[in-house]
């Protein structure tokens, strides 16, 4: 797409709404996804078989039926695996096929390869396993209750807490309770092995994190990193769930396509996929918290507990997330934060964007809502009057300074352009009339720690080839899940190279090409991949104007790339016939690219350091309707303001934002994970696990990127990240609704609403708050 | 037997298929078969819509076409139709259909594995209205799910698709070219469709004959939409029996009226027999446009939902409370069953072998003087579009002179079947149209029913809902009524006026 401007700019790609990359291919159904690469013809189809029961020891796997099925071609058991029986992404505790010990329902036991799908769907189905049941816990009380955890609890405090609740004006105990969320990307789980020539192996895959693959794959095979070559071109979504998850469907596929000399597929169909697959941690949250006449918490204490399931999986790195966010916006003086990661024998929760944050965030809005309803304030103000300031009362609990606060800023634009107050008031009319119907609106900020945790997982890669003819061929450590990010890494290179956006294609990820990859995570893809292929253009750049420089006796502020014309000194050429030049006279026109983030620092001991190398800040106000009869609710009407710094593609970014605060609102209202009393999960399909659907966007949407406020770091071209911050502003949602369920009862009464706010669960919140209008 | 293949239309060739399993879904041939891998497979049960294509059908002198889920579709029922898929949309040099276009320009792609179910989605839009609203766009993308975008630029695709110059392939008027029609004319079957490859497939043409087939076989499977049928192929894995397709009986796929009840056929898509029922009932309009989606309504039957008789089918409790009658048929003998008896016990229905639901037949109730009736049903789920009930109420009440006359309350979600709720209808006999009268049978909902906690919502929630939902029966028709009843269906936040 040519998107020159006729006035000369300083970005003529960068910063402009350049439509996705592959947006041309999606709408003709000519993107290729992983299940539609062309196999060879005698490929086989896998399919896994599941624990049936949530805790047990296996005593037998009969197999004799499977083995004997139609088409079927071959069958793995733990005990066949030639490396390592392991796809763990931190510990070792995630077998690929339980051995002995099965600890949730749908734990791989055994994987079949069949000349069809449907052959190896049905032959799994024959197995016959011998279990000696054991007692299973099921949820984080019950975990709680027997102190099973999966990996060991994290404290992490700042002042002196119990002192400072002691001497506290006011003081509030309250839980917070909230739900998983599925990651429900459209398309499911899938790996496709091809055995090469002397052991090695060729793996297309759907994931976020192709080294990962790449390393469980060689252990599992008993090969070495260089035998195993993962490309992905693109995913139909990851979400997170995509990042430790496709390690256990890679190595299967894999291990069959060694042992049977053939390709191999595996695909999982939707309720194996939820059923397998980890979650977003669902949480509770028990809190003390002191605070003044005004809501200023003087003095905090929470207990965070989170269902990790059965194994350790992300869930240390998501669990100190959680604990990293419970300050959101806010400073807390005095401080503790005890975390709990609890084992249960359900699935191994995992990465799901935002990573805890959300969880964490959470914790703290309820906390600042119970403190307003008690005082009978209005929460914004509550929430104004703890917000981090900009020259004290800025440092974390884990010690990082706050320094890019634009809070205060973005909360007074979105404050008048929502017309928050008068609406609040309006709405407070509204519902003095209105038994039946009663509204709600709240404003919640969201501030969110850019960079892994790990500080090692912030560096990446790229290699970038010009051709001959003036085209670029990229590739980098990311990838693609629809979030653009080739499309910004396209723009950026573009950029820096001052040629058309049509001349730079980006290829599929492939660890070949770029080794030793950092998952595409923690909205870090396009601040690291942006950055290192800017500097593999730039190297390029640079040689090309050294070679200028040198061929035409010109100094290098004569050199200049735009808009596909080289310019040198009073004469022009085109990039094409320039490149052709240098590559007569012997320059290198390929080049890889590196970056990795500057400043940042954290000690896993003390969970202090400088782990953010900036924050993301966003507000939203929403505005709902809820039924006090049945405890339905509708989002009429949602305000947003988000922070992109300078963004890299406004048309990406808003559809960022937008999709990440729907996919929050769906995780707080219509999402809702049910587990039965065997620990079998009950919502393992879009049949029953509801996410939200067009109606749910409202008509009334203001979506507004905050502008004059580039980054203050040096990320590239001064953008911020974008993947999961707006998620978070969907919290906005679960607070409309609770202003609504507070309207039906008296005044100063705290809530019992719990997330997801199902219908069910805002019918009990509004049972629960008039009990206690007419009691007290 | 003849033996015969299946004969559908696809991008203006005729193909032929008589080798291939009648069970073989719509998506299976096209990934497998074809290689059109276009067509997506999200969750193989019709929720996602990432499989959504389009079947064109010629009805009379107009191809009539409906988004439909090719994930659960069998193959076989296909026959005489086109099947119009994503890669049939672009031009022969490649240029865009309007609604890929609008999808572009308006960002509406991210991962794009959706897409080509929207695209079709909005594509059966585009054939069928050049100036939908904002609310119809919504209901013809109520069973696509997107999970990356807010939806917000594939509701405004919608819009920019339609002032976009016509197209080359796929116009509105290149969708009814005399070619075309003449095309599909040409595979237009008279006689039944017999496949022999396994498990067996009969579709035939006369009343008669299907009686007859199904009477000498009671244990084949009798398919009509397949929108739960497809589901014991795709999700259970199951074999099915022999197949008797009742889709292409003539005299089934009527609506037919008289003064006093509209009697639907067994071939009737829910799509059509929701609009029969609506016109006389407008009450039943949010329920009709919550039942399922727009393409499992242009599959599924209502007397299929009524047949399958699920405790949480959203068909029968309204059905239940006016009082519908059953037209069964078996061999030549044909009876009625008020459809009151026709729910035995979970998943049992008063059903002899080899008979089967020819028709229902829906009694039409007209206020009169002195007597009005309130005619109402309500479904209450976690997600407005495309959910299962967690239990959905249905109200019929006769009111003169003030007081309640007769009254027939149904649920479903409740029991182990769709359900009267006889407590309740005794409760409000005989007792004044009040606020009090119907709290009054709303509380005896409780000796009604034992409902069951699961997934989709707890007993005590569905008990206290269901007899609050005959609070909001009385609070919504009370015209005396100065606040609101329902959450506004289209969201509109409340406005601030300027001081």
């Amino acid at each position: 797409m040519n998107t020159s401007t006729a006035k000369p700019c300083p970005s003529e790609v960068v910063g402009k709404a350049i439509r996705h990359e592959s947006a041309h291919l999606h709408v003709a159904g000519r993107a290729f996804y992983t299940d539609d690469i062309p196999l060879p013809a005698n490929t086989l189809h896998a399919a896994l078989g599941m624990s049936t029961i949530a805790h047990g020891r296996l005593r037998a796997i009969d197999l004799s039926a499977v083995r004997t099925a139609p088409g079927v071609v071959a069958v793995m058991l733990a005990g066949d695996v030639p490396g390592h029986n392991t796809c763990g992404p931190i510990r070792d505790d995630d077998p690929i096929f339980a051995d002995h010990l099965v600890q949730y329902v749908g734990q791989s036991l055994f994987a079949v390869a069949a000349q069809s799908v449907e052959a190896a769907r049905r032959a799994v189905r024959l197995a016959r396993i011998d279990y000696e049941t054991l007692p299973a816990i099921l949820d984080i009380r019950a975990a709680l209750a027997a102190q099973s955890f999966v990996i060991p609890t994290q404290r992490l405090a700042r002042g002196d807490p119990h002192a400072a609740l002691a001497a506290a004006a006011r003081r509030l105990r309250g839980t917070v309770e909230m739900g998983g969320q599925d990651q429900f990307y459209l398309e499911g789980h899938i790996s496709v092995a091809i055995p090469q020539e002397d052991g090695a192996m060729l793996i297309h895959c759907s994931t976020q994190h192709p080294t990962e693959v790449q390393h469980k794959v060689a252990h599992a095979l008993g090969r070495s990193a260089h035998d195993i070559i993962v490309q992905c071109r693109r995913m139909g979504g990851g979400f997170g769930g995509k990042e430790s998850q496709p390690a256990l469907f890679a190595c299967a596929a894999a291990l069959l396509a060694q042992k049977t000399g053939r390709a191999v597929k595996l695909r999982v169909d939707r309720d194996a996929d939820m059923i397998m697959t980890g979650k977003r941690h669902d949480f509770i949250a028990d809190y003390d918290v002191g605070f003044d006449a005004s809501g200023r918490i003087q003095a905090l204490l929470v207990m965070l507990a989170s269902r990790c399931g059965y194994s350790a999986d992300l869930s240390g790195p998501v669990n100190d997330r959680a604990m990293m966010h419970v300050d959101n916006a806010y400073f807390l003086e005095h401080v503790e934060i005890i975390s709990h990661r609890c084992k249960t024998h359900t699935v191994s929760n995992t990465a799901f964007r935002g990573f805890g944050g959300p969880q964490g965030m959470l914790v703290i809005e309820q906390i600042i809502d119970d403190i307003a309803r008690t005082l009978d304030l209005d929460p914004l103000a509550v929430r104004r009057v703890n917000y981090y300031a900009i020259t004290e009362r800025n440092i974390t609990p884990y010690l990082q300074p706050v320094e890019d606060n634009v809070l205060a800023l973005m909360t007074d634009q979105l404050e008048a352009s929502s017309d928050y107050r008068a609406r609040r008031e309006r709405i407070t009319v509204f519902n003095q009339h209105s038994p039946v119907i009663k509204r709600g609106i709240a404003l919640t900020p969201v501030k969110f720690g850019i960079s892994f945790n790990a500080t090692l997982y912030n560096q990446a890669g790229a290699l970038l080839h010009v051709y001959t003819d003036g085209t670029v061929l990229v590739n980098h450590g990311g990838t693609e899940m629809g979030q653009g990010l080739f499309t910004k890494v396209a723009q950026v290179v573009a950029e820096e190279l001052g040629i058309p956006l049509a001349s730079v294609r980006v290829s599929a990820t492939d660890i070949g090409k770029v080794p030793n990859t950092s998952a595409t995570a923690a909205s870090s893809g396009s601040d690291l991949n942006g950055k290192a292929a800017q500097a593999a253009a730039h190297t390029i750049r640079q040689r090309l104007v050294d070679y200028a420089c040198d061929k035409y006796a010109l100094t290098a502020d004569k050199v200049s790339f735009t808009q596909g014309r080289v310019t040198l000194g009073d004469k022009a050429t085109d990039f094409a016939a320039f490149v052709l030049e240098a590559y007569g006279a012997r320059i290198s026109l390929s080049s890889t690219g590196y970056y990795s983030t500057p400043k940042i620092h954290y000690d896993r001991a003390t969970l202090t350091g400088r782990p953010f190398y900036y924050f993301a800040y966003g507000v939203a106000v929403a505005e709902v309707a809820i039924d006090v009869l049945t405890g339905e609710s509708r989002l009429l009407r949602v305000d947003i303001l988000h922070d992109v710094g300078r963004s890299l593609n406004p048309a990406i970014d808003i559809g960022q934002i937008e999709g990440g605060f729907l996919q929050g609102a769906g995780w707080l209202t219509s999402e809702e994970l049910c587990w039965n009393e065997h620990g079998e999960l009950k919502t393992h399909a879009p049949s029953t696990y509801k996410i939200p659907t067009a109606r749910d966007w409202p008509a009334q949407a203001t979506v507004r990127l905050l502008e004059g406020e580039p980054n203050r770091e040096d990320t590239i071209h001064r953008s911020k990240a974008v993947g999961e911050p707006p998620l978070m502003l969907a919290i906005a949602v679960l607070h409309a609704i609770r202003a609504a369920v507070a309207s039906c009862g008296k005044r100063g009464v705290v809530l019992r609403l719990t997330a997801p706010a199902t219908p069910e669960s805002i019918l009990r919140a509004i049972n629960a708050v008039q009990k206690e209008g007419v009691d007290g | 037997m003849n033996c015969e293949g299946i004969r559908f239309i696809l991008d203006g060739k005729v193909i032929t298929l008589d080798k291939l399993p009648p069970t073989t879904t719509l998506l299976q041939y096209l990934r497998e078969g074809l290689g059109r891998t276009g067509t997506k497979e999200g969750c193989a049960e019709g929720d996602c819509g990432a499989c959504t294509v389009v079947e064109g059908e010629l009805c009379g002198s107009r191809i009539v076409y409906r988004a439909v889920n090719s994930c659960i579709r069998f193959i076989a029922s296909f026959d005489g139709k086109e099947i119009v898929t994503v890669e049939s949309l672009q031009s022969p040099a490649g240029k865009l259909h309007p609604v890929q276009q609008a999808l572009v320009d308006c960002h509406g792609s991210q991962c794009g594995f959706c897409t080509p179910g929207f695209v079709m989605s909005l594509f059966a839009l585009y054939l069928e209205d050049a100036a939908p609203g904002r609310a119809k766009v919504v209901d013809y993308l109520s069973g696509n799910l997107c999970r990356c975008t807010g939806y917000r630029p594939i509701i405004d695709a919608a819009a920019v698709a339609m002032i976009l110059p016509e197209p080359e392939v796929w116009s509105r008027h290149d969708a009814q070219s005399e070619s075309r029609r003449a095309l599909h004319a040409s595979i237009t079957r008279t006689h039944s469709l017999n496949i022999a490859v396994a498990p067996g497939y009969v579709a035939p043409r006369a009343l008669d004959e299907l009686a007859g087939c199904y009477e000498n076989n009671p244990g084949a499977v009798l398919l009509a939409g397949g929108t739960d049928i497809g589901l014991w192929v795709t999700k259970q894995l199951r074999d099915l029996p022999s197949i008797i397709y009742i889709g292409n009986v003539v005299g089934l796929a009527t609506i037919s009226e008289t003064m006093d009840r509209i009697e639907i056929g067994a071939a009737v898509r829910l799509h059509e027999a929701y609009q029969a029922i609506c016109a006389h009932y407008p009450a039943l309009e949010e329920l009709a446009n919550r039942f399922a989606s727009i393409p499992i309504r242009n599959s599924a039957t209502l007397c299929g939902n009524l047949a399958n008789g699920s405790p949480i089918g959203d068909s029968m409790p309204i059905l239940l409370a006016l009082g519908a009658t059953l037209v069964l048929r078996r061999g030549g003998q044909t009876r009625t069953l008020p459809l009151d008896e026709f729910y035995l016990g979970y998943q049992k229905k008063a059903l002899e072998p080899g008979e089967f639901i020819a028709a229902v037949r829906i009694p039409i109730l007209h206020d009169s003087a002195g007597v009005k009736i309130v005619v109402a049903s309500y479904k209450i789920a976690k997600r407005f579009d495309q959910d299962i009930s967690a239990l959905c109420g249905a109200y019929v009440v006769r009111i003169e002179a003030g007081l309640v006359t007769a009254a027939r309350i149904a649920y479903g979600g409740m029991a182990a079947t769709p359900q009267r709720a006889r407590h309740s209808e005794t409760a409000l006999i005989g007792r004044p149209w009040s606020e009090d009268s119907l709290v009054a049978a709303g509380k005896a909902i409780a000796q009604d029913y034992r409902p069951i906690s699961d997934m989709r919502a707890s007993a005590n929630y569905r008990l206290q809902v269901a007899g609050n939902l005959l609070k909001r029966l009385y609070l919504e028709h009370d015209a005396a009524a100065t606040f609101p009843t329902r959450i506004p269906a289209v969201s509109t936040a409340l406005r601030v006026e300027s001081p």
